[in-house]
């Protein structure tokens, strides 16, 4: 029991610091509590939750993608454009092409990073750029509004079932397939021993350039489905959509304990993460805290779990003393 | 030892040519002349010297803060709040100059406030352990929140003419300079001594090829990458003084993006993102190249977003073509 | 002993067996060095080859072309016969062939189980992890080697042996046909020594092939039925262990004969130069107090991870004790970083040139005054001509063998590196040298080179810690041997009271 303690000491102290910001903000407006309220904080963050994952696999394996928030806003537009030239696609048609486009901007990055060497931050901060301006180019720098996309599309998003919104069942989806992959197949064992010590990994015959190709095409297909989730959801599909989104991507899956040089993380770490991002957004205005603090606060809990998170990760000196190794061996027997 | 006798050892590497012109910096100053020459075809507006320093407004700002950052990324650390510290500090000489501050304190302010955020990174970095880029993005998220809580959705405009002169208008009129570029010129020049040819730099090349020996060949890494933020964190201050002055108001979105377009001008200089390689020069001339492709584009009025495009497209294909060239010519070597 | 359970190659006639594996006329070159030429090598089932040669020689090259990680240039590799070629690390394994590497390539947050079958995980249906049957695999490979971790502890809370054993237990889950054990005692007790050569011999009676990789002769004459000898990257000799000398196998690396054994010259030994009472620290050593005087050289043995090197790192400043007080110089001094110790005239040679000691990318003379950079500043810029002085008195005086003074480090032989890193902390003129492992994977000929120039130093005043895990060279060069066991100093042993046997059993804990 106190083995499982240990392990999990990360996602439960977080658990708790998430529950606990729920309750202290119901204290203060009980309206925040009710089902609808919360239930909005779930589908607000299921995005967040999705686009997290989808970085975590990436940051997992040592690298970095900065164009998520790119990518989702041009596979967006793509099926905006789409929805408003063929207003008769099935829904599941247009999500296969936002999930297709967004991987195919994904593997480009995972091309330029496992076949030509370039270090993942400076493919994503050129791709950024890339498809960010693509956006303008394929839209003509156009808004398109709700009333030129088609019903259906409109309503996916909106659909409830068992009076959870469609996008919570998805995200759902996303986080268990995402469990059992990084958990019960060899690629995903093989992702954890490629960020904890890649010439090992080498040495066990994995494939460092098919893993990396893998993660970033992963991690653009994620941005594509959430591109055509988040244009659907807000009705409205634009250049600057999701401005800037990757810097909370990438907090969410810090906050849940996702270490940057690699190896260590967890689906449950990474949902909590997000979850709490989520909370602290839309507690502010239940709250009567003016928007503007978002940033800061934002900010401020970063800091505090990657000085937390780093602690716990901290490798003492090595345990020479035998005195030093019993005491060690007993904190987790 | 008897061996002694047999071989002499040569004071310096015998000199070649091909060395020479494959270097970095060659192959930029070849894509500015590329620049140059394109750009003068396509629009007679392009090598007008009163343009070219207009232009020069553009980039002066961000290329005095890329040497900062220049030398972070050459030790393996990176400052992603660089912008967000522009921000607070245009906010902070918003508030002195209300409160009746001439332009020197106003100047004095900016760097003060760069000093202390850069020195919060540093902190962090140096006394905690953590990787620069997530407690980048942490302050970054931070300081912009500050600034955006402050000033909500409002803006400051009321700057005194003598401190926004001195930033709009020329500084000599022959050559038309501005103040802003003058000073990059003149820090770039301090910044090619300091790391070509001082101790100082030959420490900031062993820390970024490999810190654990400089470590324990005596060199306090932690305190040499501290004064690194504390000086990105400065220049990124002065750099809001110049913007703040230049643009004659302070409001929350104020340089949005420019860590991004920084980092750029760094890594196309040849800075390498795993440290330890690069030179100023190299910056420098990767300022000109990016500054003039920008002008030269905005004169063939392609909007700003397409040009982010092209300029992207330039930052991987800068890194990707001498790869890709040096596989073709190379062996790999030992692993 | 155990070498009786090893059958001895005179009652088997093994000449008649094939070739279990063979490599022959293999080259590999890199840019600026001739790796392996024309080189040979030949493994046959039930028996164990020692492969001999100095750092440098080729073995590793050798090892990393069997493993699939690298290619040769040209040349054959004939597994029974047929010619194979290993694109990657997997065809290697899928061939039969498996290696235990001197670095422990692992990954500590995974778990045991997870370490031993990463890359041929067992799997169940399509694509899912066999959980249970990876686990019951891995403790029965355990059991095996009389070891009873739990396979789902994770590897970060191991002890340097304890994950060797999974790594052999890695190798042994392959069910190679042909096991290459590089190095593979550096971290055994004497104890775990015997098991291992249990493990081998039960290897060999089940028709194996291993090839036995070490500098230690004790070891190769013991286990192994026969020998190849490569140097400079060319086979110069191949035969049957029981068919020669260690002296011979010596002349064959080095290509001349020479003595291995330096002894010290005696030297007026001084004052005190180093005093250190109850040195400790939570976690890696306690209780650690010795002097040390100039014109001495103090040997400091024990087995790999009993904490010699950490407390010298402790005394250099590069992290703090809880407790203890040291005095240099008759001062009490506390150094909160290696800084101050270079200050008060303490030099450390760490043990890992290519990481610790020296920066590959920079050049012989960037890397000579790195750690003395103020003495060559005139008007706050570098002076080239001051540095190069220096450069080439240090050079010369050590004889360090490169095309220019600007060569990058990488491009230099193992003992030439060590070399310039010597020559950077003598440039910072030391009245305390500690040198950790200074000989470890360098050529004969430097070596002898190191010995010599140790006793010149201590001849000139200056005050030496030796570290080493080799006998002879502790046991030649020293006058005095402290010998450290699990962090804590056991035993000392003066010049006339220096006896092989009584010191390896105070270091692997005996008394």
């Amino acid at each position: 029991m106190t083995l499982l303690f240990h392990r999990y000491f990360r996602e439960i102290l977080l658990a708790l610091i998430v529950t606990g910001l729920v309750l202290a903000v119901g204290a203060r407006a009980p309206v925040f509590l009710s089902i609808e309220s919360l239930n909005g904080v779930l589908t607000d963050t299921a995005i967040l939750a999705m686009m997290a994952l989808a970085q975590m696999v990436v940051i997992l394996t040592r690298g970095i993608d900065l164009s998520v928030a790119a990518n989702l806003a041009l596979s967006g537009m793509v099926v905006a454009l789409l929805s408003e030239q063929a207003p008769d696609l099935p829904i599941f048609a247009t999500i296969l092409v936002a999930t297709a486009v967004g991987g195919l901007l994904g593997f480009a990055n995972g091309a330029l990073v496992a076949f030509v060497g370039i270090p993942p931050i400076v493919v994503t901060l050129g791709t950024l750029a890339i498809y960010r301006g693509l956006v303008f180019v394929v839209s003509g720098g156009r808004w398109i509004s709700s009333d030129k996309m088609a019903p259906a599309f409109l309503a996916f998003p909106h659909k409830t079932l068992l009076g959870l919104s469609t996008l919570v069942w998805i995200a759902a989806l996303v986080a268990v397939a995402m469990a059992l992959f990084l958990g019960r197949t060899r690629v995903g064992r093989g992702l954890y021993a490629v960020g904890g010590n890649p010439v090992a990994a080498r040495y066990c015959g994995i494939d460092l350039g098919l893993q990396e190709l893998l993660v970033f095409t992963l991690s653009g297909a994620v941005s594509g489905l959430c591109g055509y989730l988040w244009v659907a959801r807000f009705g409205i599909a634009y250049t600057e959509i999701a401005l800037g989104y990757e810097l909370s991507v990438i907090a969410a899956c810090v906050i849940g304990g996702v270490s940057i040089g690699g190896g260590i993380g967890t689906v449950t770490g990474t949902l909590l993460g997000a979850l709490f991002l989520g909370v602290v957004v839309n507690a502010l205005p239940v709250i009567n805290v003016s928007p503007f603090w978002q940033m800061a606060i934002s900010g401020a809990v970063i800091l505090a779990a990657v000085v937390i998170n780093a602690r716990a990760e901290k490798r003492g000196g090595k345990l020479i003393l035998p005195e030093a190794r019993r005491a060690a061996a007993g904190g987790l027997s | 030892m008897t061996e002694l006798a047999r071989y002499r050892v040569l004071d310096r590497a015998p000199r070649q040519w091909r060395d020479r012109l494959l270097r970095w910096e060659t192959i930029l100053l070849m894509v500015l002349a590329a620049v140059i020459v394109f750009n003068t075809v396509q629009s007679p507006y392009f090598l007008d010297v009163y343009n070219l320093s207009d232009t020069t407004q553009n980039f002066s700002e961000k290329a005095i803060v890329a040497l900062g950052m220049a030398l972070l990324i050459m030790v393996r650390d990176i400052d992603l709040s660089v912008a967000a510290i522009v921000a607070l500090t245009s906010l902070a000489i918003g508030f002195a100059a209300k409160a009746g501050g001439s332009p020197p304190s106003l100047f004095a302010t900016g760097l003060l406030v760069g000093i202390v955020c850069g020195a919060f990174n540093g902190f962090l970095v140096t006394v905690f352990g953590l990787p620069s880029i997530v407690v980048t993005i942490g302050t970054l998220s931070l300081y912009r929140g500050i600034a955006q809580v402050v000033l909500g959705d409002q803006a400051m405009t009321a700057y005194p003419s003598s401190y926004t002169e001195m930033a709009q208008n020329f500084i000599t009129e022959q050559p038309p300079l501005y103040f802003a570029f003058a000073m990059f010129i003149l820090l770039a020049c301090v910044f090619a001594v300091v790391l070509h040819f001082t101790a100082w730099g030959r420490v900031l090349y062993a820390i970024g090829n490999n810190p654990v020996a400089a470590r324990f060949s005596g060199i306090r890494v932690n305190r040499v990458r501290f004064i690194l933020f504390v000086l990105t964190g400065a220049l990124s201050g002065l750099a809001g003084a110049l913007l703040t002055a230049r643009i004659g108001s302070t409001r929350p979105n104020i340089a949005l993006g420019w860590e991004l377009e920084i980092v750029t001008m760094v890594v196309l200089g040849g800075i390498s993102i795993a440290g330890g390689a690069g030179t100023i020069p190299g910056v420098v001339i990767s300022v000109f190249v990016l500054g003039l492709t920008t002008f030269g584009l905005t004169l063939l009025n392609v909007p700003g977003i397409v040009i982010n495009v092209i300029l992207g497209v330039l930052l991987i294909a800068a890194i990707a073509v001498p790869i890709v060239i040096g596989r073709a010519v190379r062996a790999p070597g030992p692993l | 002993m155990l070498a009786t359970a090893i059958a001895s190659p005179a009652e088997r006639d093994i000449g008649d067996i094939a070739p279990l594996l063979s490599l022959t006329g293999v080259s590999k070159r890199f840019p600026g060095v001739r790796a392996l030429h024309q080189a040979s090598l030949t493994l046959r089932a039930g028996e164990v080859m020692a492969l001999v040669g100095e750092n440098g020689a080729g073995k590793s090259t050798i090892v990393k072309i069997l493993t699939g990680l690298y290619q040769p240039d040209e040349g054959e590799i004939l597994i029974e016969g047929r010619p194979f070629s290993f694109a990657s690390p997997r065809d290697a394994w899928a061939a039969g062939v498996t290696a235990i590497h001197q670095e422990t390539v692992m990954f500590d947050e995974l778990s045991v189980a997870e370490n031993v079958f990463m890359g041929h995980m067992p799997v169940v249906g399509a694509r899912l992890v066999a959980w249970g049957d990876m686990r019951a695999r891995t403790r029965e490979l355990l059991l095996r080697l009389e070891c009873d971790i739990d396979p789902d502890t994770p590897l970060k809370t191991l002890g340097v042996a304890q994950k060797h054993l999974v790594e052999i237990a890695r190798a042994l889950s392959h069910n190679a046909r042909i096991v290459i054990m590089d190095e593979p005692t550096a971290a055994l007790s004497a104890r775990e020594i015997d098991d291992l050569f249990r493990i081998v011999a039960q290897l060999k009676a089940e028709g194996r092939a291993i090839l036995f990789i070490s500098h230690k002769f004790e070891e190769i004459f013991r286990v192994a039925d026969r020998w190849t000898c490569l140097r400079d990257g060319e086979q110069v000799g191949q035969g049957r262990i029981a068919e020669v000398t260690p002296a011979e196998l010596v002349r064959l690396m080095v290509g001349r004969s020479i003595d291995q054994v330096f002894p010290k010259r005696p030297v007026p030994i001084g004052d005190l130069a180093l005093e250190v009472e109850d040195l400790s620290n939570s976690t890696e050593f306690a209780d650690i107090s010795f002097t040390l005087r100039r014109g001495e050289i103090l040997g400091l043995y024990g087995l790999v991870g009993a904490g010699r090197s950490e407390v010298m790192q402790c005394l250099f400043g590069l992290t703090r004790p809880t407790r203890g007080t040291v005095r240099v110089g008759g001062k009490p001094v506390t150094f909160p970083s290696p800084a101050a110790a270079i200050e008060a005239g303490i030099a450390y040679v760490p043990e890992d040139r290519q990481v610790q000691g020296g920066v590959l990318q920079l050049g012989v003379r960037e890397n000579t005054t790195l750690a003395s950079l103020t003495r060559h500043v005139r008007s706050g810029v570098l002076s080239r001509g001051s540095e190069l002085a220096d450069t080439r008195r240090l050079g010369t005086r050590l004889a360090i063998k490169a095309a220019h003074w600007d060569q990058r480090l990488q491009e230099l032989s193992g003992g030439n590196q060590q070399k310039v890193v010597i020559a950077k902390w003598l440039a910072t003129d030391p009245k305390i040298l500690i040198l950790d492992e200074p000989t470890k994977g360098i050529d004969v000929g430097s070596k002898a080179a190191v010995h010599e120039f140790m006793v010149e130093l201590a001849g000139e005043g200056l005050a030496v810690v030796l570290i080493s895990s080799e006998l002879p060279e502790v046991m030649s060069m020293s006058d005095r041997i402290l010998v450290m066991h699990e962090g804590r100093i056991v035993r000392a042993f003066e010049r006339e009271g220096m006896d092989a046997a009584a010191i390896v059993t105070a270091a692997t804990g005996g008394s």
